[in-house]
């Protein structure tokens, strides 16, 4: 029962915060509302069983994604009024792509129904008992260790190339050296003086 | 299996990665003046990697649960990329030198060496997920080096079209893995060949033509080249001369694994995309690089060309066909180095590098060497013998005629006289023109080193090797089946 009551709070939640993230006029508002519908769907994969899913929900997609999302709306200049006065132009292709979109949801479970997908000679097949952070944790450290290892690597020249690419050094600006902030010391920046009377400011 | 023998079995890999990481920290602290120090180092990490490959890591059996398959065929094909990565860092230092005006960072070798390590993943995958990550660890590498002379307008072009069409690729393969992961339902290679040897669906089907659509990618193979000329042309020579030899290798070694190991049973399905693709890309490449008047676009599309080639092998199949796929790289990697050389030496008085073919004119005058060493990658290149070109040509023809293929032998044969007008229209060009301005600057002694090296081992002086060459590239066969 209270399964049933929670699936409808967060599935109405999920579909209000999605309709608001295309109908609020503030595309900072957008985004918040879009947060609110990651977290409940987020509730909706926890009622499911699906906990690692969730977990991935908010860590990923709440706390990078949209923030991102955010970073990018607040940085860049967009007069959203304007794009706005295009939407009644390209409706006739939106219509078509949620035609389209609709028509695959009908497709992909028909063919669910239908059964036929092989399935059975997967080699992790799952283990109700066990708890499925667990599972892809054993997975992944185990059988799969080479090509996480290796998935880290691309990772790496991920970064690399990002600095290799957009790094550069300059000369005009003064950048803040730390060490040398915390190793300065009061005496260095303060002098201790006794002057005669009418010799204390040299000008 | 113990973890320390399975982790002795992907030795080069990690000596690469570890190589690679530990030069990073060298590079991040040293700046600009270590990129002698980290060159040279990065060279003897992939000599370390080339011995590796003698221990365990070429014994056969499987490491990681059939992840990773440390067998002869993998050892070869990394033994010639190892080798062409290694030419890749020796030529660098001073072409960025004259054309950019800035010298060589440090991060480039290390780029070299990460990418080295994605392609020893490739050669020796298993299973598809170590095939897709490998791949991927290799094109990121490459769209950066591609990219790699940043205030160069057209490296950047370049590493932008690389990166969006290699992303493409990379979409059209998924799509197939995870069609042939739905169907068969698994990713190890062994259990994809029981699937495609059982009752196929249309779904295995549809999966075989989109790996293969993908894999065709990143080989260049027609109809999937439109990214080669534009890329090779922009990319920075050293970095052309990498993308036309290690890459292609493990490109071309990576589909015959797919093509053997995982979807053998369905030889009759592959075989036609494959045919269909070497005679496309022999006929094309052979026709559209006669209008061009740039080398490096030339180049582009004769690599393109010697990929039609290399496929005739595979489309062969069996042992034989196997072999003479490895046997033609092996053979086509030395040519293309040889000519990138060449064209490294081809500056201007103000040390800019110069690029078209009109330039060449003459130069059997004013750079007698230089012209004679072209000449003889250019014969062999069009497969004229007695150059080595011509065997390794011959190689993949026997083998096909030997499978049966008679009439497709028949025109890879007749098409590669098409070839051969354009590779000896730049010998003409070069010993009967009126001669241009001569290139000005002196050739760096290791380029010059290696250059004589690689014209001995092409001409006459390297049929001693061939027999060698032959004995492993059998070996290398023989672990596929």
């Amino acid at each position: 029962m209270i399964q049933i009551l929670a699936f409808y709070l967060f599935a109405a939640v999920v579909v209000a915060s999605a309709a608001m993230t295309i109908l609020a006029r503030n595309p900072v508002h957008s985004v918040l509302w879009l947060i609110l519908a990651f977290f409940n769907a987020a509730g909706l994969m926890v009622i499911a069983g699906a906990e690692f899913i969730a977990m991935l929900l908010v860590i990923v997609y709440v706390g990078a994604v949209a923030v991102l999302f955010l970073f990018v709306v607040m940085m860049l200049n967009i007069d959203f009024a304007e794009l706005r006065a295009g939407v009644m132009r390209y409706a006739a292709i939106g219509v078509a792509l949620a035609v389209a979109l609709a028509a695959e949801i009908v497709i992909a479970v028909g063919a669910w129904s239908a059964g036929g997908l092989e399935l059975g000679r997967r080699i992790a097949p799952i283990d109700e008992s066990v708890p499925n952070i667990e599972a892809v944790g054993q997975l992944l450290y185990t059988r799969y260790l080479f090509v996480f290892e290796a998935a880290g690597l691309v990772l790496l020249v991920a970064m690399i190339g990002a600095i290799v690419l957009t790094h550069r050094q300059r000369s005009d600006v003064r950048p803040q050296n730390i060490s040398r902030q915390i190793n300065r010391r009061s005496k260095d920046a303060t002098r201790n003086m006794n002057p005669a009377v009418g010799q204390g400011v040299e000008l | 299996m113990s973890y320390s023998t399975q982790l002795m079995m992907v030795l080069p890999e990690l000596v690469l990665s570890l190589g690679a990481i530990l030069l990073m920290l060298v590079a991040a602290w040293g700046g600009q003046q270590a990129t002698k120090l980290v060159s040279w180092a990065a060279i003897a990490v992939l000599i370390g990697a080339g011995i590796a490959l003698a221990g365990p890591a070429s014994a056969g059996g499987e490491a990681f649960g059939g992840l990773y398959r440390p067998d002869m065929f993998g050892a070869v094909a990394k033994a010639m990329i190892f080798f062409a990565a290694a030419v890749s860092i020796l030529i660098a230092p001073r072409f960025f030198q004259t054309s950019s005006g800035d010298d060589l960072r440090p991060e480039y070798p290390v780029l070299i060496l990460l990418s080295a390590a994605g392609m020893g993943m490739m050669v020796s995958a298993g299973d598809l997920m170590s095939l897709y990550v490998g791949l991927e660890l290799q094109s990121l590498a490459a769209y950066v080096l591609a990219s790699f002379m940043r205030r160069d307008t057209r490296s950047a072009e370049a590493g932008l079209k690389y990166f969006v069409l290699g992303s493409l690729a990379s979409g059209i393969l998924l799509y197939g893995i995870s069609l042939v992961y739905g169907f068969s339902g698994t990713t190890l290679f062994a259990g994809i060949a029981d699937a495609y040897a059982g009752e196929r669906s249309m779904g295995l089907l549809f999966g075989l033509v989109f790996v293969f659509a993908g894999l065709a990618f990143k080989i260049s193979a027609v109809p999937f080249h439109m990214w080669t000329p534009d890329v090779y042309e922009g990319a920075p020579t050293p970095v052309t001369a990498f993308f036309a030899s290690a890459p292609k290798v493990a490109a071309v070694a990576l589909a015959t694994r797919v093509a053997i190991e995982a979807m053998g049973p369905a030889i009759a399905d592959w075989r036609q995309i494959v045919i269909f693709a070497a005679l496309a890309s022999i006929i094309f490449g052979a026709v559209a690089a006669i209008g061009q008047t740039n080398i490096k676009r030339l180049l582009a599309y004769s690599s393109i060309n010697n990929v039609g080639f290399a496929l005739i092998g595979l489309a062969a199949g069996g042992e034989a066909g196997v072999s003479s796929v490895l046997y033609y790289m092996a053979i086509y990697v030395v040519m293309t180095l040889g000519s990138f050389l060449v064209v490294l030496q081809m500056r201007g008085a103000d040390g800019q590098p110069i690029e078209s073919i009109a330039s060449l004119a003459g130069m059997s005058r004013t750079r007698p060497g230089l012209a004679l060493a072209l000449a003889i990658f250019m014969f062999s290149l069009a497969g004229i013998p007695p150059l080595l070109g011509f065997f390794a040509k011959l190689q993949v023809f026997v083998a096909a005629v030997d499978s049966g293929l008679f009439v497709f032998a028949a025109v890879g044969a007749a098409a590669s006289a098409i070839g051969a007008y354009y590779y000896l229209k730049i010998v003409k060009t070069m010993y009967f023109d009126e001669p241009a301005p001569a290139f000005a600057g002196k050739t760096d002694p290791v380029e010059g080193v290696l250059l004589v090296l690689a014209a001995a081992v092409i001409s006459p002086l390297g049929w001693p090797l061939l027999g060698y060459l032959e004995v492993f590239t059998a070996s290398a066969a023989k672990a596929l089946f």
